[in-house]
């Protein structure tokens, strides 16, 4: 298919500026102007809506497709909160209002949002405050480094080592090592939990913070996890709760309860706002008592006349992590979300998704291996290891799915697993539909051991077979040019 | 309602095939001493009542004064066809793009996302976009560090102050050499760069146009630069690329951006399009997604994520960015805008927004006490100096249907009488005559 | 898996050729197998010096980056320029056409740190358990 530069027509166009109704001579110097004009397309509005139609043919999403990709939490994104986002209340609210003498009570109703949500995220995790600035999960964690910075900080500690689990999301590590942290690793023991007599060791008054998931990247909830905290909190170091994986809790555990100083929560993970191709997200961070303090300006507070308002006045503040409150749309469809589920909704929400997940397990198991054999959460991790035999790979598993219509697994994560296919069926998908992709995964097991090639073909049903990943990395084209 | 789609009957048969007797079971790991103490939220509610309350909550805020507020997000039109594609479900219910074969359509858009942003900035790479402006910058900050290998950073004051904000915040904990240098007459103080610069700085980091709205051409600077192996980057608003010189006829090596103007609402701050161009010999040095080029065996063109060994998933805490998505969704935005636009109407565009703004420096320059700052030419934003504090005169034209402007003391220190005007072209020559003579009244 | 005799190794999947006070590295077949399609080599400059076991380059392929540690001491001599075009050699010929660099060798008392041909083929071996 071509580019949309490729369509491109000398002289066409696609939309009607209005009409210059000044009549002004331009003296701008050449020195200030533009030598060379921007190449973009000349093409009808006609041809852009072609274009971009055709092109969202060749996705799958969540809408047309089962997308139990692990760790992504692909459940269906319902209708009427992208209806309440486009409300024109909302969408045409400038961001820099509220900083302005008297425009604040232009926008009572998007402050009051903000306010809510994080009132709201309290309750739901336990934590004592939150903030909505952090734009996405990784920016959470980037806040929440930028929080224990500052905690120790102020503490005058000298703090330079994040622990991590092995099985931890890649961000983890990126986020403290970004911000200014050294890492040490601890490994996965044989339960599939951080080995705790390890990461004992490894605790000292040089760790700033302990980064875990819970339930982990292999789905299993720690026993040990208010162990961990207590631990922790014993040299002063904070717990970090990555909270990618809070779909399998909601109304069963909270991390403020468990012993947990920061949260980070994706709001298009578990609050169902659309993952919009890979963004935006959001991701919100919850603290603890004695970090509130810390926590990013502006924070909106309620006035005792009942109208929401900035307040920048705090001096521990780490300062500004976004310009604005976040995402504000995504937050806006949570809380959206949010209200029409209710208390007893959520709860079904966890249930509904750790019942799917050990239905598939149960029944997969059989024919995939499954290196911790136990009760999982709302996801867990199978292997094509067995299959190795015969030469397939997750890989090639993961491409016949895909001429199944089904979306492939997370696959090659976490690292600690080899060929590794991690699963997520999340809540909203029916009994039918998890038996239907069983199905399809018997025949892989079976092709695998019997038509091996059948596997190593696919995909053949997509607009494009197997890319040459090696061949982008080598003769790097990014762009493209006439 | 919470679209869950099982019977109880289904639910049994599920837990039994498990071989458990309830769905509590599954929960055993969680021990009492761990479970939730509270969960206090209110009932659910069907889609009727929840419509109405954010129809009340949408009605408690005020989209319908005239605005002349900008400072780095701007009111422009946005074509219909931006949201009626945008929102496919196609693309909007996808997540990042990880299987190649599956997701052509994002990876092509992506990968034209990538060539637009190439073009408006005359630069060689383009990532698939990153979060916003602000951590764009903070993002391109890090990767000069990365480049030299040096630790000192140069900031211009004319870069908007939330950026520079983010920029501190998030080097906190790091041990970077940050030094501000003053505007002089609306521009970047050749004066006091060169007696900071030295061959310890990584790089200098320029805005144009600049907060104050003022245009500047870097050359000189990037020029000074280079040749102690400083890289200059600059941050820069896309609409006013369509006229003013861009950061690659400047020799700048890496540009970043708001791409909020392109096509995305201003949704009360967010969600937003960080973007980030840079010469080809850095793009190894680059965070976030990039997408690439590529064929499928039977030689047909496709595209995937390349140069993913960047990357946190693969390289953890050696990776060159903790960021682990973009924002597709917003770059798709502007891509379909810049292709309704195209090459001639994206000149237009810039050319519209600069005549506004000039007629209404005119009509300003003409109210007694007023100042329209001169000393640089702008594009669409401007400065005025007013004889009262500039928020109290914004707060009383609120009462009069207009948002007349940012009030600069709000950011600046001693600049409390100066107010930043911009005019997109969404504002007619009639109201801005009326913003005229209504600030003239109300002074 | 190809493992050359008259080579020295070492636990990282390195190789090292001794000629007099050179030092030429690579990586073994192991590494490059393990690793896939090779995309991309950094190296370091000439005459940049190294202590044993410094990183030394990286080397990538699609899914995967390995830091290369400095076999011994001493300053770069001379490196395999048609890496940076041809990736793919490391995988096509990684005892010779694919080799990355040549060093000094600074002290000769650290080869001892190093595995001849049959201790890495038991090392090999105790991974593969």
């Amino acid at each position: 298919m071509k580019l949309i530069f490729e369509k491109s027509i000398d002289s066409r166009t696609g939309f009607k500026l209005p009409e210059c109704d000044v009549d002004i001579k331009f003296n701008l110097s050449e020195k200030y102007l533009r030598k060379s004009q921007a190449e973009l397309p000349e093409v009808s509005e006609l041809d852009v809506v072609r274009h971009f139609s055709e092109l969202a043919k060749r996705n799958f999403s969540v809408d047309s497709n089962f997308y139990p990709l692990g760790s992504c939490t692909m459940k269906y994104n319902p209708k009427f909160t992208e209806r309440v986002a486009n409300f024109e209340g909302f969408t045409d609210l400038h961001g820099l209002l509220p900083q302005v003498l008297g425009a604040s009570m232009l926008c009572q109703g998007a402050l009051q949002v903000v306010y809510d949500v994080q009132k709201l995220l309290c309750e739901i995790t336990g934590m004592k405050a939150f903030t909505t600035q952090p734009l996405a999960g990784a920016h959470g964690e980037l806040t929440g480094a930028m929080l224990i910075a500052a905690y120790h900080k102020d503490k005058k500690h000298k703090r330079k080592y994040v622990i991590v689990p092995d099985s931890s999301h890649g961000t983890n590590p990126a986020s403290a090592a970004i911000a200014g942290y050294e890492i040490i690793t601890v490994p996965t023991d044989k339960t599939g939990c951080m080995d705790f007599e390890e990461f004992k060791s490894k605790l000292n008054e040089n760790v700033a913070a302990v980064m875990l998931t819970c339930p982990n990247t292999l789905g299993i909830f720690n026993f040990r996890i208010k162990d961990i905290c207590d631990e922790a909190h014993k040299v002063d170091a904070l717990v970090y709760y990555d909270g990618a994986n809070l779909n399998a809790i909601l109304g069963k555990a909270r991390p403020g309860d468990i012993g947990f100083d920061i949260v980070h929560i994706n709001l298009h993970k578990t609050f169902a706002t659309p993952h919009g191709g890979g963004g935006p997200g959001a991701g919100p961070v919850g603290v603890s008592e004695k970090l509130v303090g810390y926590l990013p300006i502006p924070r909106v507070v309620k006035r005792s006349d009942a109208t929401y308002a900035l307040s920048y006045n705090r001096s521990k503040s780490l300062g500004y992590m976004a310009a604005f409150f976040g995402n504000f749309s995504v937050i806006l469809k949570t809380y959206a979300y949010i209200m029409m589920l209710g208390k007893d909704g959520l709860t079904e929400v966890s249930e509904t998704a750790v019942l799917n997940a050990n239905y598939l397990k149960e029944k997969l198991k059989k024919y995939f291996q499954l290196d911790y054999d136990r009760i999982c959460m709302h996801e867990f991790v199978i292997s094509a290891v067995s299959q190795l035999k015969n030469n397939i790979h997750a890989i090639d598993i993961a491409k016949y799915l895909i001429d199944k219509g089904i979306h492939p697994p997370t696959v090659y994560f976490p690292l600690i697993v080899k060929e590794a296919m991690m699963v997520e069926p999340t809540e909203t998908e029916s009994k039918q539909t998890l038996d239907e992709f069983i199905d399809v995964m018997v025949e892989i097991a079976e092709l695998a051991e019997h038509n091996p090639q059948a596997l190593k073909d696919a995909p053949v049903t997509t607009c494009v077979g197997r890319l040459d990943e090696a061949k982008a990395a080598r003769d790097l084209n990014l762009r493209w040019q006439k | 309602m919470n679209f869950i789609p099982h019977t109880d009957k289904e639910r049994r048969e599920m837990c039994k095939a498990i071989g458990v007797s309830s769905i509590d079971e599954l929960f055993k790991d969680i021990t009492p001493d761990l479970k939730a103490k509270s969960f206090e939220l209110p009932n659910g509610k069907s889609e009727f009542e929840v419509m109405r309350f954010f129809k009340g909550l949408a009605n408690k805020n005020n989209v319908s004064l005239t605005s002349f507020l900008g400072a780095g997000f701007y009111d422009h039109y946005i074509p219909s066809a931006v949201e009626s594609l945008s929102s496919k479900p196609e693309f909007y219910t996808a997540y990042t793009p990880y299987q190649p074969e599956c997701s052509q359509g994002w990876l092509q858009s992506i990968f034209e996302f990538q060539t637009a942003i190439c073009e408006l900035t005359s630069l060689d790479v383009a990532n698939a976009s990153l979060y916003d402006g602000g951590t764009a910058l903070y993002e391109a900050a890090m990767m000069a560090i990365r480049i030299t290998g040096r630790k000192k950073i140069i900031v211009d004051s004319g870069v908007n102050l939330l950026y520079r904000s983010m920029l501190y915040t998030y080097t906190t904990n790091l041990e970077i050499e940050f030094k501000e240098t003053p505007v002089v007459h609306g521009q970047s103080s050749r004066k006091d760069i060169s007696s900071v610069i030295d061959k310890d700085t990584a790089a200098i980091i320029l805005q144009n146009p600049n907060f104050f709205g003022a245009i500047d051409d870097h050359s000189d600077i990037v020029k000074k630069a280079h040749e102690l192996g400083v890289l200059v980057i600059q941050s820069v608003y896309p609409v006013a690329l369509g006229l003013i010189k861009p950061p690659g006829e400047m020799d700048v090596d890496i540009a970043t951006g708001e791409g909020q103007s392109l096509g995305l609402n201003l949704n009360f701050g967010g969600p937003y399009l960080g973007f980030m161009a840079a010469k080809k010999q850095y793009m190894r040095k680059m965070p976030g997604r990039i997408v690439g080029e590529t064929v499928d065996k039977q030689n047909k063109r496709g595209f995937v994520l390349t140069l993913q060994t960047r990357e946190q998933h693969i390289r953890r805490e050696k990776a060159t960015s903790n960021i682990c998505s973009n924002e597709a969704l917003c770059a798709l935005r502007a891509v379909i805008y810049l292709s309704l636009l195209g090459k001639h109407g994206f000149k237009e565009l810039a050319l519209l927004n600069h005549k506004k703004a000039e007629f209404a420096k005119g009509l300003f320059d003409k109210i007694k006490g007023v100042e329209v700052k001169k000393n640089s030419p702008t594009f669409n934003e401007f400065t005025l100096m007013l004889p009262k504090r500039a928020d109290e005169i914004v707060c009383k034209l609120i009462e009069k249907g207009f948002i007349c402007g940012f009030p600069l003391g709000r950011f600046y220190k001693g600049l409390d009488n100066y107010l930043l005007v911009s005019v997109t072209e969404k504002r007619s020559k009639e109201e801005i005559a009326k913003l005229a003579d209504t600030l003239e009244a109300a002074l | 898996m190809d493992v050359r005799e008259g080579l020295f190794y070492t636990k990282e999947h390195e190789w090292v050729k001794i000629d007099g006070k050179i030092a030429t590295v690579g990586i073994t077949d192991y590494a490059q197998s393990a690793l896939g399609d090779v995309t991309f080599v950094e190296l370091p400059k000439k005459a940049d010096v190294f202590k044993q076991a410094d990183q030394i380059a990286t080397v990538e392929s699609v899914k995967a980056a390995s830091d290369i540690y400095a076999p011994l001491s001493g300053a770069v001599e001379e490196i395999n320029p048609e890496l940076d075009n041809v990736p793919e050699l490391v995988n096509q010929s990684c005892y010779e056409k694919g080799f990355f660099l040549k060093m000094q060798i600074e002290d000769e008392a650290e080869i001892k740190n190093l595995m001849d041909a049959k201790s890495y083929k038991a090392y090999l071996e105790s991974l593969a358990k």
